[in-house]
């Protein structure tokens, strides 16, 4: 056999075939060695953008001063961490986080499943067609459109203030109202997300077995009698997957679409853990201690996930790794 | 199997079809308003009152102001420049890592998955990422917008399981007549997985368009921003000032159909490729889900 197609470096033949795992190693290297060359840039990558900046959270236990870097900044053990569990903003960033999730998980949740169900239940044609593609349309809007029409439309003489004053409330700026941003916050994400959430629950529909709803028919099911013990039951897993994923989400909220929803004078509903490291980070360059806080943040998602992903492989045989 | 409908079932259908036309309005009420709105005199604009469902005085004010505005101009050659060059290298960078991921025995190959899927659960956050961005010169330049988002690994995932389809017996002639990897990647793999290449582009040329966060983070310099940032300070920052200093309804009016023309200016290429590439981006999905 010839090895002259793959001229690897070095000199090594094939009798070195009985070496120990360095000599191994220099085999598979030679065997594969366009494969590596392929990989090189794409391991680089992720060593440069996701591995040093997760060795760079030592700045956290850290106090970062611009001279010394991440690197040679003096250590200040569990300060930043004391710091921001005995800070005021601890259970409001806590509480901010966790609550828009239980209200997205409550409302957002479900939300693709009935949109689902619904469009399942209108004959193949047009119309269904029509309805899905212009349900889908939202999430392709960016973040900053979709904010600023919400800025618009929330405005005391915008369309929402003059359609809620047809039932008696006064206008108002809601977006300065603190008990209305949450409400604003999941709302508008089900505008934004609903169809295309929709998609997986639709396919799941699709694979139902007709089979099962003449089975019904001839039983006497009515409509309803199938879609509670035919259609439900079908999609059931996909429910629960998707149920369980969520779940391991339920510490994070991203910052992107809060720090163009909220201002001062919302902070007290709408200051999440992404959006106060962003501002104490970012805007007051408190380095170290809002590393601290992405930090803690990080790892609990982390652990939620590592949870409900062994919940998932123990209920549905369905896990992420 | 065909059977008589009930009264009971024609009215759940009827009333069906009405709920999904009511939410297909609620969809794209806003669009509407906003398309309309843009084209109508401003102080009428004022009186609607956010409710307004034909042109009022056709004005074309403040679309002259939009195309006036410098900064539109350079947001957009921004976006464009980012949008071509990083989907550019998004592909290549991607199709390098799914391809040498999607070989069989390659030693080290799980390790280096494990590390890959790592990073989808893990990150170092971001006030590091950005530390580490800034000690590589990476900060205010245009390759901020480009080089951390080289690879989506969840894209890399769905590429590398359709490379994984791709019969093996295709790249054994190819190796029998001296092709190396380069070359079954590239004349190969990558011509029978076009579709699946297709749809990531557009996955990550939206990303690209509509992304803000990386370049408020990373873009200092005006003339590096790209229009989503542009359009923040016009949609978003300026109302938030005039609320703070509470002249929110003294706004002056035409300002509000500036802000609606700006909207329909920098939407417009995302609301005319759509109906054409909507179904690639459900495929899309559909390939996602089909995981291993």
């Amino acid at each position: 056999m010839s090895v002259s197609a793959n001229p690897g470096p070095g000199t090594f033949t094939l009798s070195q075939k009985s070496g120990g795992l360095p000599a191994r190693w220099m085999r598979e290297w030679k065997k594969n060695y366009y494969i590596y060359m392929i990989l090189i840039p794409v391991v680089v990558y992720y060593v440069l953008f996701h591995y040093l900046p997760m060795y760079g959270v030592i700045i956290a236990w850290k106090r970062f001063t611009p001279l010394g870097g991440i690197w040679s900044s003096p250590w200040v053990g569990w300060t930043n961490f004391n710091n921001f569990f005995k800070s005021y903003y601890f259970f409001r960033l806590i509480k901010n986080t966790v609550l828009i999730n239980v209200y997205d998980i409550l409302f957002s949740f479900p939300a693709p499943i009935i949109l689902a169900l619904l469009l399942n239940e209108i004959k193949d044609g047009a119309f269904k067609r029509v309805s899905q593609t212009i349900s889908y349309l939202p999430h392709f809007i960016s973040t900053v459109i979709v904010c600023g029409m919400l800025v618009d439309f929330l405005a005391s003489d915008g369309f929402i203030s003059t359609v809620l004053s047809f039932v008696g409330v006064t206008p108002t700026s809601w977006l300065r109202v603190p008990g209305a941003f949450r409400t604003i916050f999941v709302g508008s994400g089900i505008w934004q997300h609903v169809g295309w959430g929709s998609i997986v629950y639709l396919a799941a529909l699709t694979s139902v077995d007709p089979q099962l709803y003449d089975a019904a028919v001839i039983d006497g099911a009515n409509r309803w009698q199938r879609l509670l013990n035919v259609t439900i039951p079908g999609i059931i897993p996909t429910i629960i997957i998707m149920f369980i994923l969520r779940l391991g989400q339920m510490m994070s909220v991203g910052a992107e679409k809060v720090i163009l929803l909220y201002n001062p004078t919302t902070y007290v509903t709408g200051d999440v853990i992404s959006s106060f490291v962003y501002r104490r980070g970012l805007l007051e360059n408190d380095y170290s201690f809002s590393t601290a806080v992405g930090l803690f943040n990080s790892v609990i998602n982390f652990s939620f996930l590592l949870t409900a992903n062994a919940l998932s492989r123990k209920v549905s045989e369905t896990s992420l790794w | 199997m065909k059977y008589r409908k009930s009264v009971g079932e024609i009215a759940f259908d009827s009333f069906n079809i009405v709920i999904i036309l009511f939410l297909i309005t609620i969809t794209l009420y806003p669009f509407w308003y906003i398309t309309v709105a843009s084209l109508s005199s401003p102080t009428v604009v004022a009186q609607q009152r956010g409710i307004m469902l034909l042109i009022k005085g056709l004005n074309f004010e403040a679309y002259n102001a939009v195309f006036k505005n410098p900064n539109i101009w350079t947001g957009y050659q921004n976006t464009i420049f980012y949008v071509v060059v990083g989907t550019i290298v998004n592909l290549f960078m991607t199709t390098l890592g799914a391809y040498g991921l999607s070989r069989k025995n390659v030693y080290g190959k799980a390790g280096i998955m494990k590390i890959i899927v790592f990073t989808m659960f893990f990150s170092g956050g971001l006030i590091p990422t950005f530390l580490i961005m800034k000690s590589m010169g990476l900060v205010d330049s245009r390759w901020s917008m480009i080089f951390p988002s080289a690879i989506s690994t969840y894209n890399m995932i769905i590429m590398r399981t359709a490379f994984q389809s791709v019969p093996d017996s295709l790249e054994e002639s190819a190796r029998i007549d001296g092709a190396n990897d380069f070359v079954i990647m590239w004349r190969i793999i990558v011509p029978l997985s076009i579709p699946v290449m297709a749809v990531i582009s557009l996955f990550y040329a939206v990303g690209h368009w509509n992304s803000f966060f990386n370049a408020l983070v990373y873009l200092r310099t005006r003339t590096l921003f790209p229009l989503q940032l542009i359009l923040r300070e016009i949609l978003i920052t300026n109302i938030t000032d005039s609320m703070m200093t509470n002249v929110a309804n003294d706004r002056e009016p035409i300002g509000e159909t500036i802000k609606y023309a700006t909207v329909i200016v920098s939407t417009l290429p995302i609301l005319c490729l759509y109906p054409f590439l909507q179904r690639y981006f459900v495929k899309g999905i559909m390939i996602g889900s089909l995981k291993e």
